[in-house]
């Protein structure tokens, strides 16, 4: 028996954490780390995969997840300056509280 | 399933609830910072060496970072007395907890499980830049170009709006009055 | 004989490993050369400090420690008796948790940097592929332990020194990263171990080290500069300014935890240095053939004196920067020359050897060198200053 459920049963467990606080927390920058963490989990089911494949030596779980990586803290730097920009026009980065369409 | 993967996966796990649970957000981006170095002890352990140390590099030295310097921006470390949760909590927990069960009970019913171990890759990073130079080359441009995007429009979303227009900040303080919680800090 | 002499501790070692059972031998082996390795670089912490205090006293006309021992000479033993039985102070305002684990997720960090520099022939901890993304990974933690130090205590002197020393070791890790891809690029290896295999030899009396090249000499300047700013080092030493914010992100912190940063800052400048020494200074190999009599681990050791002799004339004689300066330093001037640098490596490599490929590289190197400095000093008044009032 391979150790492959006990890294899937991790990866699940952290998109549903992360998942869960994406949708109940009210802080912006929360919802973010929650994102983030979704996508770690992902990356972590990828590499779990590449390991235990019949071809390692392809490589692609590899690379998708450097290019994952990649595109994760892209995705960071624009939401947190996203945010930065929110709390600079509501005063505020409650989720709750901006809810107006217009400034 | 080894000692050393347990202690893995609990960590990250525990780390991953505390980010996501606790009150003081710094207190957050710290257990986040646990459960980013957790998933790259598990990649380690899985012999992605390269994309190990890439994660420590990114995600604990930058993506960190950025999130602390956000949340110090925003001053949200002092939000004592707000709620944490939003209003919708409760269907938020039972949308998360739904997808937990979908992905237990997929990873239950998967073919893929009883597989054997395959032996080990031995895998240099040699191979991962050859890969990437070669097969990989059009998505590296174009996650180049992303990133440099990125950059530029990090930089133009946060930068200080004029000062002219209407709604600049200094006046919207002034227009809410001192009795707003969330202005006084300003000096 | 030298052969014996330039081995001596990797025999000693296994001398002291084969006197234990030999179920014990491979757990016992790695703790050897880690004991070892925090023996010495602790024990170059504590001469390190005493060569800094004399030689600043030196240069600022004075005469430093005197007193303790010999010529003042054991002054650290006394620092650290001093610090360890200081009373240990914990602001009433602070987060307990994280401002007891600041210092340590700081010491941790640049002990572990250690197992990757080969400090002598067959002398490195562990030899891997991925060596020196290895290094500046675990280095990179070491931000995190300034800013949980900075933002832990409470104090707003503290946390701007923590931002700023964030601010600045994020800008300058990028240089740095990038003028230690030009060796990687000639080396065609991530392992530090094949980096300094492949600057053995000499050419003519010449050693092949990557830093007697166009390139390489570019980006040893850059990657010795950005070292100093990465390890808070003056002229880049805002965070800790004593004149404007005290003492930066450890004002806090007293007794031993001052003495656990002390010591960090200081570790992590030796790592950074033994990695620059490793990349483009040819590691352990000796400069001329016929030094080669030598054993590895003292150039090795040689070398490392030296830069750090550099690091402390350069406190000494260097006015501290400016915010602003620094931040233009790095993404005006640091960057640009680190990406040309590159560029230029890649034109050397692609060139074959002779004359043509030094003029070309050099020029490569040089033109943006005059262009970026004449480009970042205008505008700017930097004739000798007048005074309007003191005259």
């Amino acid at each position: 028996m391979s150790p492959l459920p006990g890294y899937l049963v991790l990866s699940s467990f952290l998109f549903a954490i992360g998942l869960a606080g994406a949708l109940i927390r009210r802080n912006a920058i929360l919802v973010l780390v929650g994102i983030e963490l979704m996508l770690n989990a992902a990356n972590l089911n990828f590499i779990a995969f590449w390991r235990f494949s019949e071809h390692p030596e392809a490589l692609t779980g590899i690379l998708f997840v450097i290019f994952s990586i990649a595109v994760a803290a892209a995705e960071a730097a624009v939401g947190l300056a996203l945010v930065i920009s929110i709390y600079r026009h509501y005063k505020t980065t409650n989720l709750d509280q901006v809810n107006r369409l217009q400034g | 399933m080894s000692f050393s993967f347990s202690l893995i996966a609990a960590v990250t796990a525990a780390a991953a609830v505390a980010a996501v649970g606790m009150r003081n957000l710094v207190h957050c981006v710290l257990a986040l910072t646990l459960a980013f170095a957790g998933l790259a002890a598990a990649y380690l352990q899985l012999g992605a060496q390269f994309v190990g140390f890439v994660q420590i590099l990114v995600y604990v030295g930058a993506v960190a970072i950025l999130i602390v310097f956000a949340i110090l921006l925003t001053r949200g470390s002092e939000s004592a007395n707000t709620p944490m949760l939003s209003k919708g909590w409760i269907s938020g927990v039972l949308i998360a907890v739904l997808v937990l069960g979908v992905l237990i009970y997929a990873l239950a019913s998967s073919s893929a499980l009883p597989r054997g171990i395959p032996p080990a890759p031995d895998i240099a990073v040699r191979q991962v830049g050859d890969a990437l130079m070669r097969r990989f080359v059009l998505p590296l441009e174009i996650v180049g170009l992303l990133l440099t995007a990125a950059l530029i429009g990090g930089v133009i979303i946060a930068m200080q709006e004029p000062k002219k227009p209407a709604a600049s900040p200094e006046q919207g303080r002034a227009q809410r009055g001192p009795t707003d919680p969330t202005t006084h800090s300003h000096p | 004989m030298s052969e014996t002499l330039d081995q001596i501790f990797v025999l000693l070692k296994h001398w002291l490993v084969g006197l234990a059972p030999a179920a014990w031998q491979p757990l016992l082996s790695p703790l050897v050369s880690i004991a070892a390795i925090i023996l010495a670089f602790a024990s170059l912490f504590a001469l390190t400090t005493i060569m800094e205090r004399k030689g600043l006293g030196r240069i600022q006309n004075r005469l430093g420690p005197n007193r303790v021992g010999p010529f003042g000479l054991l002054q650290p033993v006394a620092d650290g008796l001093k610090t360890l039985t200081k009373e240990d102070i914990v602001p009433r305002a602070a987060d307990r948790a994280v401002h007891f684990l600041a210092p340590l997720t700081l010491v941790v960090p640049s002990l572990l940097v250690y197992a990757v520099l080969p400090v002598g022939r067959n002398m490195v901890l562990v030899d891997f592929d991925a060596a020196v993304l290895f290094f500046f990974a675990i280095g990179a933690a070491t931000e995190l332990a300034i800013f949980m130090a900075g933002w832990s205590s409470r104090n707003k002197y503290s946390l701007l020194g923590a931002m700023r020393a964030i601010a600045q070791m994020i800008s300058y890790e990028i240089p740095l990263i990038l003028s230690a891809v030009t060796v990687i690029m000639a080396a065609g290896s991530l392992s530090t171990v094949e980096i300094v295999q492949k600057q053995s030899g000499y050419a003519g009396w010449i050693p092949n080290w990557y830093v007697l090249t166009p390139w390489g000499f570019a980006g040893f300047l850059l990657f010795m500069t950005a070292a100093a700013a990465e390890s808070n080092r003056s002229p880049f030493d805002l965070p800790e300014g004593e004149s404007e914010i005290i003492a930066g992100y450890y004002i806090e912190y007293s007794g031993f935890k001052f003495a656990l940063f002390f010591l960090g800052e200081y570790l992590g400048l030796f790592a950074i240095s033994g990695l620059g020494i490793t990349l483009f200074l040819g590691g352990w190999h000796a400069p001329l053939p016929f030094l080669e009599f030598v054993p590895s681990w003292a150039w090795f050791f040689a070398k490392l004196l030296a830069i750090i002799a550099v690091f402390i004339w350069i406190r000494g004689t260097l006015p501290r920067l400016r915010m602003d300066q620094l931040m233009n330093f790095a993404w005006k001037f640091m960057l640009p020359m680190a990406l040309i640098n590159i560029l230029a490596a890649g034109i050397w490599l692609r060139m074959s050897p002779g004359m043509a490929r030094w003029v070309v590289c050099s020029l490569i190197v040089v033109g943006p060198y005059v262009m970026l400095g004449r480009g970042l000093a205008q505008g700017r008044n930097l004739e000798k200053r007048r005074y309007r009032f003191a005259e």
